[in-house]
């Protein structure tokens, strides 16, 4: 029943427009028509947010939204749940479209079916972490004792425990973001939304929270919209990557397409440094399977990644190792020298 | 050459007909509607009373440890409240211990009343940038107009007493409650308020459990700028009929009692340090908890 509950809220967003200044409206047309945010901004003195944004974020997944500073992350993300009100476009929420609801509707929908976690965490100062815990349970009017029971539940889980009675400014960054994230899950919202929730950490810190959401989501399975800046972030949480620039979606995919395929040189830019042994399936380096696929070699999983093939490769001593699918059914051959053409592709001549 | 001495003005008669014309209509509102409103004020004249008459009427040990209670709930210091109780000793000691309670009295009705009435519009500004460049204006003239000039209309509507210098005394104190409060409340940090929104607060729920809360510091800081203020006026009060440490300096000032004066107005500081310190400790343990701290 839970699990059909999330499975309807997807989010699907169709022809987004936004045009920050007074008169948007002036100025939807031209940029429809291909006006650039450059000459929006001279000749119109508007700020040019975003243009024509469609995405399908499919429900209990993990879409990272990618791009530098200033790309236009944290405006998509907040047309979610209207925190910023289109220009032009529609969001669809399962089947309700953020953008006709009402006041008390959409406060509605922020209630229950929306939370979110904000990079400079945006807790309650004079609140303690129990009671910034509860808050989006609070002003829904659950009673108390409810309250309380679900704010120590995930407390606990974030590893928090202990440290309800204190008050965020005793805590450190990470611990403050694990406050952030306990209040997101109390509300038990089937969208999260987490905006850079873990740009303002120290690295090992990050890695230890990216662990704690892909844990967390395992057992919840939610439709996560996740902002990141940073490639690893994003390829190590992401089920779809979508990546920003001025405004637009430049890139829409796993991230394996994102590696091996880069929509073009501002996405090449952002893949160049990345472990692409971590990223590439094993389905994806080998070879499709010839007939004479010699059988006894020693099995691998066609959705493991590349490096996890190497590894493999080494402990058996093999010099190939046959992939299968799902099923178990035989579909290609993955050798050392697939493993390192896709840990060192040639350069493009 | 006579003109380049005289600044050209309306001719004298001109000028005095108006003022008589304009005094006479004051007057005769005054004589139509001063009862009414007199009535009006009168809850506020039966509060007064309440308050003066529980602070001068309970034995003075008791209203003494409801004094020394009081700052220490609010402070939490033992300093504060060790020098809260040598200040009220010596008071009591001097001879004025009814005078000064009288004006605490006085104090403690026109700070609640600053409070009742300067929240709500500290607020209403915070959330309309129109109101604001309105009435802003209106607390300049507040604050710099000198105080006798509007206890005259004051004066003649409801007379000499201690409710028409009540209202005197809280027009004058009104604007800094006003000010901070607004103030406080755009000074809450946006993310927060973001936040806020985002989990689907209704702007009364933002208003008490984030916006209020935050500001809280910035309101103690007007409530207690409010109260020196009130402190402030307590010799012109006194002028119109105010009873309380003002009356004694009057009475020195008119002859001469050079001691009088000095000791009623030390009390009147005495008993504002008091009012400050404790106040501003209680400001200060709200504030413990509640800069934002990142990182
Ligand atoms: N309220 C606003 N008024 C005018 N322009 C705005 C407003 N909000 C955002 N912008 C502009 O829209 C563009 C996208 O901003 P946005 O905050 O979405 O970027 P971002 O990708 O989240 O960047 P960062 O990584 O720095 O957070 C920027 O050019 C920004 O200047
Ligand atoms: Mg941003």
């Amino acid at each position: 029943m839970a699990e059909d509950a999330h499975a309807a809220f997807g989010v699907r967003i169709r022809n987004l427009y936004k045009i920050f200044g007074p008169y948007p409206e002036r100025h939807i047309a031209a940029i429809k028509a291909g006006m650039s945010k450059a000459e929006l901004n001279e000749k119109h003195h508007h700020v040019l947010g975003l243009r024509n944004i469609n995405i399908e974020m499919p429900a209990g997944g993990i879409h990272v939204i990618m791009g530098l500073s200033g790309s236009g992350k944290s405006t998509l993300i907040r047309h979610i749940n209207r925190l910023i009100d289109p220009s032009f476009g529609e969001i669809l929420v399962g089947d309700q479209d953020v953008v006709t609801m009402a006041p008390d509707e959409l406060r509605d929908f922020r209630r229950h079916k929306t939370a979110m976690v904000f990079q400079k965490f945006a807790l309650l100062p004079h609140r303690t972490v129990l009671d910034n815990t509860v808050y989006g349970l609070e002003i829904q009017g659950v009673p108390r004792a409810r309250q309380v029971d679900a704010a120590m539940r995930w407390i606990e889980r974030v590893g928090l425990k202990g440290f309800e009675k204190r008050y965020p400014n005793q805590l450190s960054g990470g611990m403050q973001q694990r406050v952030g994230l306990a209040r997101a899950l109390t509300n038990d919202a089937p969208i999260l939304l987490m905006d850079e929730a873990y740009s303002a950490l120290d690295p090992l810190i990050r890695v230890d929270m990216q662990t704690v959401l892909l844990d967390i989501q395992k057992e919840v399975r939610k439709t996560i919209v996740f902002i990141t800046h940073d490639l690893d972030e994003a390829l190590r949480l992401g089920d779809q990557i979508a990546i920003l620039r001025d405004g637009e979606v430049v890139q829409h995919g796993t991230s394996q397409d994102i590696v091996l395929n880069p929509a073009d040189d501002y996405v090449a830019n952002f893949v160049r440094q990345v472990n692409r042994g971590r990223v590439v399936r094993t389905a994806s380096a080998m070879t499709a399977l010839s007939p004479d696929a010699a059988a006894g070699l020693p099995t691998i999983a066609g959705d493991v990644t590349v490096e996890e093939a190497a590894r493999a490769l080494r402990a058996h001593q093999a010099d190939a190792l046959t992939v299968v699918d799902t099923a178990g059914k035989p579909i290609g051959r993955i050798t050392m020298r697939d493993v390192l053409t896709t840990l060192f592709p040639m350069p493009e001549s | 050459m006579d003109w380049l001495f005289t600044f050209p003005h309306l001719d004298d008669a001109i000028l005095t007909a108006t003022k008589k014309s304009i005094d006479e209509s004051f007057r005769a509102f005054t004589r139509a509607y001063g009862d009414l409103i007199e009535t009006l004020f009168y809850p506020l004249q039966l509060f007064l009373n309440f308050c003066e008459h529980f602070m001068t009427d309970t034995p003075w040990p008791l209203i003494l440890l409801l004094l020394l209670g009081t700052a220490w709930i609010a402070s939490r210091s033992w300093k504060v409240v060790a020098g809260t109780f040598a200040i009220l000793f010596v008071i009591g000691f001097l001879g004025m211990w009814t005078d000064t309670m009288k004006t605490v009295s006085m104090i403690f009705v026109s700070t609640i009343i600053a409070v009742v009435i300067g929240l709500p519009i500290g607020i209403a500004l915070s959330r309309s940038e129109r109101l604001r460049r309105l009435i802003n204006p209106v607390l300049d003239i507040m604050q710099t107009m000198p105080s006798f000039v509007y206890l005259i209309p004051v004066v003649m509507l409801l007379g000499i007493g201690k409710v028409p210098g009540l209202i005197a005394v809280v027009i004058y104190a009104l604007p800094p409650m006003i000010r901070m409060t607004d103030l406080g409340i755009r000074l809450v940090d946006r993310d927060v308020l973001e936040a806020a929104d985002a989990f689907g607060s209704s702007s009364g729920q933002k208003l008490l459990k984030v916006q209020l809360p935050l500001a809280m510091p910035n309101i103690m800081a007007g409530i207690n700028q409010t109260i020196m203020m009130t402190l402030a006026m307590v010799v012109v009060a006194a002028m119109i009929g105010v009873q309380g440490l003002g009356q004694p300096v009057l009475k020195a000032i008119a002859n001469q009692y050079f001691t009088l004066g000095m000791f009623n107005g030390f009390a009147i500081v005495g008993i504002a340090v008091i009012f400050d310190r404790v106040s501003q400790a209680y400001g200060l343990r709200l504030q413990k908890h509640r800069e934002v701290v990142h990182g």
